[in-house]
This record gives C-alpha cells, sequence and structure tokens, in this order.
C-alpha cells in the first residue's frame, strides 16, 4: 500500500521537475520583453475605454505613450492635463498643457426660433432621418432631435431637453468625441472649455443664403459678415455663407455677439451685459441676454420694410397652412 | 393558372379609384420649376440664364454624364431664376424656375394626333433620339432609359419586356395609358424591338386589369413579336427581377442585371415617351399623374407638364380635403410623403396620393416577435428582420454577406410586420452604408 504512494510521488515529483525544467527553458527562448512602463501609464490612466484619444482602448493609448519619442499630440480628453502630466512624469517625456475642451451644440432651433412643418414618424435616429429629408423644421442643416448623440455618450454628459428638443451637454463632458462622430449633421463640436468655461460660438451649421436661412429658424447664420467686421482679433471666418469663431484666436471679449442681427452668436457662462461681472452666474441668463437682443432688434428690420414684410408673412402663412395638413 | 413570380410578395388592398376616370391635361400653371436632378446618376448642367427666353421643348440642362439625362422645358416663357427648391425627396435641389407665358412650341415637334407608323431610323439613330429626348425610365426609378438600350459587349437581349403591372395599389396612369394610347404604345414598343434588335417583347399586365388586357390582345394582331402576358396580382410585380422571373421564369442572379438573363425591361409609360420622342420629335415634357385618395372628390388621371406644382394637380382634382393627413408623391408602397405642397411633379412622379389623417400615421413598433412573415413576404429571399438588426448594431459586413444590396426597398417587409417595426428605414440605413464600404473598397 505504501509503495504505491511513495511511487505516485516520486513519479509526479519527476513529471514536475522535468516540465519545470522545459517551461523554464521555454518561458526564456519565447520570452516577450514588455515595457513594464506600459503597465504603470494603464494604471494612470481613467480605463474608460471611451476612444477619445482615438485609440479603442486605454491600453492601446498606453502602448502608444510609451513607444513614441514625442508625446506632445497625444492627449487623454477624460483625464485632461492632470493625467497626461502624471504619465509624463512616468515617462520623462515632455508634454505641452493641453486646454481642456467641451462639446458644444451648435444649433438653437428651439420651437419659437424654428417652426416645425412636418412630423416625422419614422424609426427614432437621426441618422435615418438625415438620409430621408430635411427634417420636422424647414432647416435642412439643423438638429434632428432624435437623439444619437445622447444614445453615444458613454458619460451621460448629454440628454434631450424636453421643451427645446435639442440636446444639452451637461458640464461633466470629457470631450471624447462620440457624440460629434455620432451627429449625422456635424453640429457638435469640441471647442475649447475657455477661462472660467466661458466659450462664445456662432449656434447655427446652416449653410443657406440668408433669406432661406432665416425663413427657416429666427436664429440662423445669415452671413451677414458684421461679426467677421467686428472681430478685433481676426478671429472670425465666413465660408458658405456661415460664420466660425475660431476658439483659439478668441479673446472672449464678446464684440461680436450684440451685432449680430439674428442672435445666432451664443455666449456660455458670462456674467450679463452692463451689470458687474459675478463670480458664476446663471447659464441660462446669458442665453436670455443673447435673445432679448434679437427680440430687439427684430422690429427694428419689419419697421424698414413694412410692405415686404407683410407679403412675406402672408406667404409664410399660406405655407403654414398646407404644411399642417401634411405630416410626414 | 395565372403567371407570377415565387418568392415573398404581398397583396395590399387596391383601392384603384381613378381607373375610370380618362386622361386629363391639365391647364399649364403660372410658373414651372423644373429641377435638374429628375433621374438616377450624374444631374444635368444647366444651360439657360435668368430672363432666357424658352419654348416648349428647349434643352434647358444638358446631360451630366453617361448615365445622366438632358432636361427640356416644359412650359414657354422667361427664366425667372435658378434657384433651390424642394423636390419629393424632401430636400432643396437646384431647379429651374420659368413664368409660363403662350405655349409656343419649338419647330421641330410634331403635335398631331396621327399615328406615325414606318420607323426608318438604325438602332443607333434611335438611340440618339432617346438620349437627346432626355427619356427616363418612367415607372418610378427614372434610370436613364438610353443607357438600358445600350446592351454591353458579350451580352444578347433576347426579349423586351415591357412593365405594364402597376402593382401599386391606387396608382391607374399606366392602365389609363394602355387603354387610351395603346397604337403609340405598341409603336413604342417596336421602336424599343428595333433599337435592341429583338424579336420577341411581352407585356406583363396584372389581372385586375381585364379591359388592357383584352384591347391589347385585340390589337396585337397588327403588332406582330408582342405577346401579351396577364399575371396574377401581387405586389412588388413591377420590380424588374419579379417581372423577368413571372413572365420569363429566370432568375436574375444576385448583384446582376437583367440583361444577364437576356432581357431588358421598359415601362409602358417609357414606351409611349419612346413613340413621341423618335417618331414626333417630342422630348419628355409631360407625363401621366395619378391623382387619387380616400377622400379625393375627383380621383383623376392628368397629363402634367414636368414642373408644375403638386398643388395645381390636388386643385383639379376637386381640391385638398380638410381631413388630409399626408401627401405623398408615388405609389402608397414606395413613395414618399411630400415636405410641400409647391413641389414640382418629376418625371419620376407616378401619382400623388392625399391619405386621411386617420390612415397616415404610423403605429408605434414593439419588439420583433420573430413569427418570420417579413421573410416571408420579402420577394428577394432576404431576411429583413436580421438586417434590421444588423443595422441597429452597425454590423455592416455582416449585413453585406446577408445581401443586403439586393434589397428593392419594395417595403413589403414594414407592411407585413405584426409589431409594426421600420424594418425598410433600418434597411436603407444598411444599405447607403453598405455601397459606401463598397465603393471605398473599389478605390
Amino acid at each position: 500500500m505504501s509503495d504505491i504512494i511513495i511511487y505516485t510521488v516520486i513519479t509526479l515529483s519527476a513529471l514536475g521537475a522535468v516540465a519545470a525544467v522545459v517551461l523554464f527553458f521555454i518561458a526564456k527562448k519565447f520570452k516577450v520583453y514588455e515595457d513594464p512602463r506600459i503597465d504603470q501609464v494603464e494604471e494612470i490612466l481613467p480605463a474608460a475605454n471611451c476612444g477619445g484619444c482615438g485609440f479603442p482602448g486605454c491600453r492601446n493609448f498606453a502602448e502608444a505613450l510609451v513607444k513614441s519619442d514625442d508625446i506632445s499630440d497625444f492627449n487623454c480628453p477624460v483625464g485632461g492635463n492632470d493625467t497626461m502630466n502624471a504619465v509624463a512624469k512616468v515617462l520623462g517625456k515632455e508634454l505641452e498643457e493641453k486646454e481642456p475642451q467641451i462639446a458644444v451644440v451648435r444649433c438653437n432651433g428651439t420651437p419659437e426660433h424654428r417652426k416645425r412643418v412636418t412630423n416625422y414618424e419614422g424609426a427614432s435616429s437621426c441618422v435615418i432621418a438625415h438620409n430621408l429629408y430635411t427634417g420636422e423644421t424647414d432647416c435642412p442643416y439643423g438638429c434632428l432631435g432624435e437623439g444619437d448623440c445622447v444614445e453615444a455618450c458613454d458619460f451621460d454628459a448629454i440628454y434631450m431637453d424636453e421643451k427645446t428638443g435639442l440636446p444639452v451637454i451637461k458640464d461633466n463632458c470629457v470631450a471624447c468625441g462620440a457624440c460629434v462622430e455620432a451627429c449625422p449633421r456635424d453640429i457638435i463640436e469640441l471647442r475649447n472649455r475657455g477661462k472660467k468655461e466661458r466659450r462664445i460660438y456662432v449656434s447655427c451649421v446652416n449653410q443657406d443664403k440668408g433669406g432661406v436661412a432665416k425663413k427657416a429658424c429666427s436664429v440662423a447664420c445669415i452671413g451677414c459678415g458684421k461679426c467677421v467686421k467686428e472681430c478685433p482679433f481676426d478671429a472670425i471666418t465666413m465660408e458658405n455663407n456661415l460664420a466660425y469663431i475660431d476658439y483659439e484666436k478668441c479673446k472672449l471679449c464678446r464684440k461680436c455677439a450684440p451685432v449680430c442681427p439674428t442672435g445666432a452668436i451664443l455666449e456660455d457662462n458670462f456674467p450679463p451685459r452692463k451689470a458687474k461681472p459675478k463670480a458664476d452666474p446663471a447659464k441660462a441668463k446669458a442665453a436670455t441676454t443673447a435673445k432679448a437682443a434679437t427680440q430687439q432688434q427684430k422690429p427694428e428690420a419689419e419697421k424698414q420694410n413694412p410692405e415686404k414684410q407683410e407679403k412675406k408673412d402672408q406667404d409664410s402663412e399660406n405655407k403654414t397652412e398646407n404644411n399642417n395638413n401634411q405630416n410626414n | 393558372m395565372l403567371k407570377t413570380f415565387k418568392i415573398g410578395g404581398v397583396h395590399p388592398e387596391e383601392n384603384k379609384f381613378s381607373a375610370g376616370a380618362a386622361i386629363e391635361k391639365l391647364p399649364l400653371p403660372e410658373t414651372v420649376s423644373i429641377p435638374v436632378a429628375q433621374h438616377i446618376g450624374a444631374p444635368a448642367k444647366v444651360l439657360v440664364k435668368r430672363k432666357d427666353e424658352v419654348k416648349v421643348g428647349t434643352v434647358i440642362a444638358e446631360s451630366g454624364g453617361f448615365v445622366s439625362a438632358n432636361i427640356h422645358s416644359s412650359v414657354s416663357g422667361v427664366v425667372q431664376k435658378i434657384d433651390n427648391v424642394y423636390d419629393a425627396s424632401g430636400y432643396r435641389r437646384q431647379a429651374v424656375i420659368i413664368k409660363v407665358e403662350g405655349d409656343e412650341w419649338e419647330e421641330q415637334i410634331d403635335q398631331s394626333n396621327d399615328l406615325k407608323k414606318d420607323i426608318n431610323l438604325s438602332q443607333k439613330e434611335i438611340i440618339d433620339k432617346i438620349n437627346a429626348a432626355g427619356i427616363v425610365g418612367l415607372g418610378g426609378a427614372t434610370f436613364p432609359t438610353h443607357v438600358k438600350l445600350m446592351v454591353p459587349e458579350g451580352k444578347k437581349a433576347e426579349m423586351l419586356l415591357i412593365n405594364g403591372v402597376e402593382c401599386e395599389p391606387y396608382l391607374t396612369a399606366d392602365h389609363r395609358l394602355m387603354l387610351e394610347k395603346k397604337h403609340e404604345m405598341m409603336m413604342g414598343i417596336r421602336i424599343l424591338m428595333t433599337a435592341l434588335g429583338v424579336q420577341k417583347a411581352a407585356i406583363g399586365i396584372e389581372n385586375n386589369k381585364p379591359d388592357a388586357i383584352e384591347e391589347l390582345r385585340k390589337i396585337s394582331v397588327e403588332y406582330p413579336g408582342i405577346d401579351i402576358v396577364p399575371l396574377k396580382v401581387k405586389y412588388p410585380q413591377g420590380g424588374e427581377k419579379q417581372l423577368i422571373k413571372a413572365v420569363m421564369n429566370r432568375e436574375v442572379p444576385s448583384g446582376k442585371l437583367p440583361i444577364e438573363v437576356g432581357a431588358v425591361v421598359q415601362n409602358v409609360g417609357t414606351a409611349f415617351a419612346v413613340y413621341e420622342a423618335v417618331q414626333k420629335n417630342k422630348p419628355l415634357i409631360e407625363r401621366v399623374v395619378t391623382v387619387t385618395g380616400k377622400s379625393v372628390k375627383k380621383p383623376s388621371n392628368l397629363m402634367v407638364r414636368i414642373g408644375t406644382p403638386v398643388e395645381n394637380l390636388i386643385e383639379a382634382a376637386g381640391g385638398l380635403p380638410e381631413d388630409t393627413g399626408k401627401v405623398v408623391s408615388g405609389g402608397p408602397m414606395m413613395g414618399k410623403a411630400l415636405n410641400d405642397l409647391a413641389a414640382p411633379v418629376t418625371k419620376g412622379t407616378s401619382g400623388v396620393l392625399l391619405f386621411k389623417d386617420s390612415e397616415a400615421h404610423r403605429i408605434d413598433y414593439e419588439a420583433c416577435i420573430r413569427c418570420g412573415k417579413c421573410v416571408t413576404a420579402c420577394p428577394m429571399g432576404l431576411e429583413p428582420y436580421q438586417l434590421m438588426n444588423y443595422a441597429t448594431h452597425d454590423m455592416w459586413k455582416e449585413s453585406e454577406a446577408d445581401r443586403i444590396m439586393d434589397c428593392i426597398e419594395c417595403g413589403s417587409c414594414s407592411f407585413t410586420c405584426p409589431s409594426y417595426r421600420p424594418l425598410l428605414d433600418y434597411i436603407r440605413l444598411g444599405k447607403s452604408n453598405v455601397s459606401q464600404i463598397i465603393r471605398s473598397r473599389k478605390q
């Protein structure tokens, strides 16, 4: 009886010893050297695997960071400068500070500004609606409001405002760019967060001529070029009847917003005009000032051309009558 | 047993209210807006500018490539502007807007009603004439006809199939044309046969048009080589591949054109337009449009100049009913809802349907219950529920492997789904993505 146990133990130990020797040599022979720094870097990265850096996941990004000599072009939008500095410290490489960014919705076509002329009942997806037709409003460039961007967001940073029908980006946006990819109309853009979270941008992507754009949406950019002339820093460019404010050049002087005849330029987180700057005024207040500016200027325009305006009104009335009768 | 295609198909309510209404000429509108992209392929290039005077039949935009078609002025008058207008696709597209003044025709057009019987042109001359007249497939797909008639080298056309099926419910434009312009249409078929160099032709007509079948059978003795084939009523029999299967019992291989099995398919409307272009020098400037709907006062078939606003047609059919919920351009199965009633009639507009509000809305869709009805209904033998799942999960490779590009977008799957799922919406999305992938692979 005891013999069997002894033999078993000896055989198994011998087998184990042989296997250990073989494995030892194999391990030596086929060893893949992996930079230990990759693990260290991956440890620092936020492990969100969002793809905001341009790599499929945090591990791939860590590998790329360790391999490249110059990492100044790389950025982890989720971790921001803190994370990137920690990475640079581990790797002993140099890094430039990057401006933190946030996604911005460049459409302000709320139901008040943009009349709904048809009724979309198809599959609730912006891509499908975009392939099909202009959307529920007359603006072929504006937000369709089906929420593809909300679905794309991994960080719960976008929600649809039921009143306006537009997506709203929350402060916890990490600028990974998933919503930018998801939007079939390129409405969402990544912009620098700016000093004290203050931003100024053209909230419109309509490339139609002024008259057509204005007819479709009262807060559309009509391509008049007033803001371009006003800007002291050459930060605004006009292309295809659409103004664009370069956030790198913009010094947030806010001179462009009041000259915009339609109020298409929006200001985020600025203190109200003519009042003493406060620390952190509500976002809504800034928006309302912009709206008020539009409303003040609108009656003036009407006065200048009363006849024309009347005719236009009639036309649009006729049109809405027709359109009310047809739902898509 | 009547012939029909074998797999799939549905039979929606026919509702052919306007079948008894003779074709009427619609009075000229005040202005027309003629889009430059009325066909599949490259948009035509505008030749006229503001304040130019045009006559009926003047070329206002020339073909922009091999697969493209000329656009002619359908009225006489002055070019008001060249601007973007809503077309039936729901987007604003470039169009020439002409203010109508009088009704002056280009000199070479023969406006008489006499039947010209002798064809003494060569194949090439006929095709050139068709090309110059800007004729496209009038069944709705608007594929340029001259391209279809040029048989690629190594292939041989054996038979010309004429689509008189009109499988879409409600529409009766082709039906009326077959009754009222039967001799012209038959001559058009003869011309098409000469252009293709074939001896045989067959007109497929669904059994719900017994009068057309009878009339054409009577006169077909005068036109040797043209067969009349009655078909069982089934949607989408008007699809090229389905019609070939039904009449010739041949199957077009996946991803191939009908010429692969020796067939060329043309619509009856196209045959009529070909007759007018070749024998009367008249370019494609008007077409028959059915205006109908359950509460339309006077369902009609109208001969309409291209570019006429849709609202004029509705006016002629007794005005817009108060309970209208949706206006569709085309048939109820494949047509598109119109954004704006000022949208112009184009070469592809076969009908204008006015749906009541009560029948215009979609029902909220529910989960797939795996009943397989869409699979049974698909005339191309695809699995629509699976293709929709792929599209919702961005699985384009799998979609391509499951032959998503074979889909003819007939809508039988969405029509038959008991959960009201928007199958076709997602399949279209898949098709557009897969075709992009295929195109990028070729480059």
